[in-house]
């Protein structure tokens, strides 16, 4: 029986969808294996991305802000080699400069302009450069970073990837990494000798040891206090470069942009240092993005093509509505809202599926250790726009057969 | 069967108005084209509130688009035809659909119940089409429909279920749904054995008698054509009578 608060529209598609149930549920199951495809590949490729840039971003800053390389400049007028009409030499050899380690001009006004910047998360002074790490009659060359923690410690997390000791950084402490640990026989607590090309030399205790998930990293890099680095490298007071954090990463490039606008310091973006991983990225979303639009095409065409059937079998019908007095309208809608009905219906046995889908395949799909090959994310907003997607292309799909249904003659529908 | 003073006269119309106006209409087919074909050549009729009159002709005669042309269901090619005192030639389709939906029922040779619905649903569905939503008022006025065409104890009994005159009492039923002035009965017992063809006819005379609807019956059956008021003849696209 008819419920109250229910329109004659909702009845009527209601009623052809049950009376037809065969159809229907063969088009809603074709349906359902659509979204379901789009919301396990979605997912699960949305999971791989999210891991990949978290292994990424996890170990270096958004955007780094450098000083200006040093430049040659040929030289000009009259004081030698041969002068074109233009002030040109002609065949002068051009040598490269040196790039002598220096810090950002004015880096501390920099740092605050950047900061207020609303898309910019954390804004840490790095002063870094080579050094020799000693011990006894063995040497290695590491890359030193002098880092103020409570600061450097929001971009890379190196809490987290300390193995032994902790994160602490006092003037006389070193963060080392596993490898670099291993090769000198360190421990924490034990002392290790840092010197740099300058003849600058102090002798630190190591108070943690890391590990960055990157043997060249976990052999080179070490970690020092902001103005132990400054003393060693002979940067008084300076910075080798401002290392950024913004909340959207894959704005990173075009905030990079706007900040060598703004402040004249040249800012690079991970998507600029990482072009190749980030094209292969974005290749992947394109590719992902392509499937997902053709298995909606495909579930468009299904459910255009059920309802082109039903409007066959129920002309006359239809002619028979439209005699007693429905009119165009409200068939348009009866059949209109028939695709929406199956494509909702498809979508929400299509999101358990593919839900079922993803939580067998963090069950199943696993490392050697037995942890997730990577973490996956339900994300509400995927089945809801898998949901509204599939109602929408439900009733896309459904207007040219609503169409043909609302313009039959009820003449000829009722003649048959 | 029920109290029939339940169901009211169509409201709106003096005694013996004109409910019915045709003036030389006529109805071609593939107008303009070489295979033109004219089924009505110019036809005058006019059927006043409470006749009841059988329409009678050879096949092809042109008995079914004419009530379709009155039933609204189809445009004249020349000519205008009044239904309810409204002259409907110059309103578009959504005006048409609206007076033919308050205005006219319908009743066909093959019944043509929707079969996804029960035969309260069905009779209820010209109402529910006009108000949009479902209420207690149109269900009370289908159950007295169906009450009084004999089939109250099959209110909930799928279309598909009932046997052909119980069918064609539903359609009846749906037809006076809505309370028309005028029912377009188009060979409603053609399909159904002399028995129940004598039945259906009698609910539509009864209805036609006790509440003042106008009644367009085509028949072939002579003896039926015999119990109405009046009788028009069909032939070669011309009325005759």
């Amino acid at each position: 029986m008819f419920t109250a608060w229910v329109p004659f529209e909702w009845i009527v598609a209601l009623r052809f969808l049950r009376e037809g149930r065969l159809q229907t549920l063969f088009i809603v199951a074709g349906v359902a294996v659509g979204v379901g495809v789009i919301v396990f590949m979605s997912a699960l490729l949305a999971g791989l991305q999210a891991n990949f840039i978290n292994r990424v971003l996890s170990a270096q800053a958004h955007i780094q802000l450098l000083p200006p390389q040093e430049i040659t400049r040929p030289l000009r007028g009259d004081r030698g080699g041969a002068v074109l009409p233009g002030g040109e030499a002609e065949g002068a050899i051009v040598q490269p400069p040196l790039q002598r380690l220096k810090s950002i001009d004015q880096w501390r006004s920099v740092a605050a302009q950047i900061r207020a910047m609303p898309e910019v998360l954390v804004v840490s002074p790095v002063a870094g450069g080579s050094a020799l790490a000693i011990r006894g009659n063995v040497s290695r060359s590491i890359s030193l970073n002098g880092i103020e923690p409570e600061l450097y410690f929001r971009i890379v997390d190196l809490g987290a990837k300390i193995v032994s000791g902790s994160a602490r950084l006092t003037g006389t402490d070193i963060l080392i990494g596993t490898e670099l640990a291993s090769d000198l026989g360190l421990d924490v607590g034990d002392k290790l000798r840092v010197s740099t090309a300058s003849g600058a030399a102090i002798a630190l205790t190591i108070t943690g040891v890391f590990d960055l998930g990157n043997k060249g990293a976990n052999e080179r890099s070490v970690f020092v206090a902001l103005h132990t680095a400054q003393s060693l490298l002979g940067l008084s007071g300076g910075v080798s470069s401002l290392e950024v954090t913004v909340r959207d990463v894959y704005a990173a490039e075009a905030i990079a942009q706007r900040i060598t606008a703004s402040t004249g310091v040249e800012a690079d973006s991970w998507i600029k240092t990482s072009a190749q991983f980030f094209a292969a990225i974005s290749a992947q979303t394109l590719a992902n993005t392509a499937i997902r639009f053709f298995v909606g095409l495909s579930v468009a065409f299904g459910i255009a093509s059920v309802l082109v059937v039903v409007v066959v079998q129920k002309s006359r019908e239809i002619g028979i509505l439209r005699a007693m007095g429905i009119s165009q309208g409200q068939i348009l809608r009866v059949f209109l809202l028939q695709g929406g009905l199956l494509g909702l219906g498809g979508a929400m046995v299509g999101s358990a599926i593919g839900a079922g889908a993803l939580i067998l395949w963090q069950r199943y799909a696993r490392n050697a250790d037995g942890t997730p090959l990577f973490p996956l994310v339900f994300d509400p907003h995927l089945f809801a726009a898998a949901l509204l997607l599939a109602m929408l292309t439900g009733l896309v799909a459904a207007f040219a057969p609503a169409l043909r249904a609302a313009r039959l003659d009820p003449v000829v529908a009722i003649r048959g | 069967m029920a109290d029939t003073s339940l169901l009211a006269a169509p409201a709106g119309l003096a005694a013996r108005s004109i409910v019915v106006s045709l003036h030389g209409v006529r109805k071609a087919y593939n107008a303009g084209t070489p295979i033109e074909t004219e089924v009505l050549h110019g036809i005058d009729l006019t059927l006043l509130q409470g006749e009841f009159c059988a329409v009678m002709g050879p096949s092809g005669s042109g008995k079914s688009t004419l009530l379709n042309i009155i039933g609204l269901l189809d445009r004249p090619s020349a000519g205008t035809v009044a239904v309810c005192g409204e002259e409907t030639t110059s309103l578009d389709d959504r005006a048409l659909t609206r007076l033919r939906g308050h205005s006219i029922g319908f009743v066909f040779q093959y019944h043509h119940l929707l079969t996804a619905f029960t035969a309260l649903e069905n009779v209820m569905m010209p109402m529910l089409g006009a108000a949009g939503f479902p209420n207690d008022a149109m269900r009370q006025r289908a159950i007295e429909l169906l009450d009084a065409v004999g089939l109250k104890d099959r209110l909930h009994d799928g279309a598909g279920n009932l046997s052909g005159g119980q069918q064609q009492r539903v359609a009846i039923a749906r037809a006076l749904a809505m309370n028309p002035a005028l029912l377009l009965a188009d060979e409603p017992t053609g399909n159904l054995d002399t028995r129940t063809a004598g039945e259906a006819f009698s609910l539509l005379r009864r209805f036609n008698q006790e509440h003042g609807t106008t009644v367009l019956f085509v028949t072939h059956n002579p003896a039926l054509a015999e119990r109405c008021d009046k009788t028009i003849q069909v032939v070669d696209g011309l009325v005759d009578g």
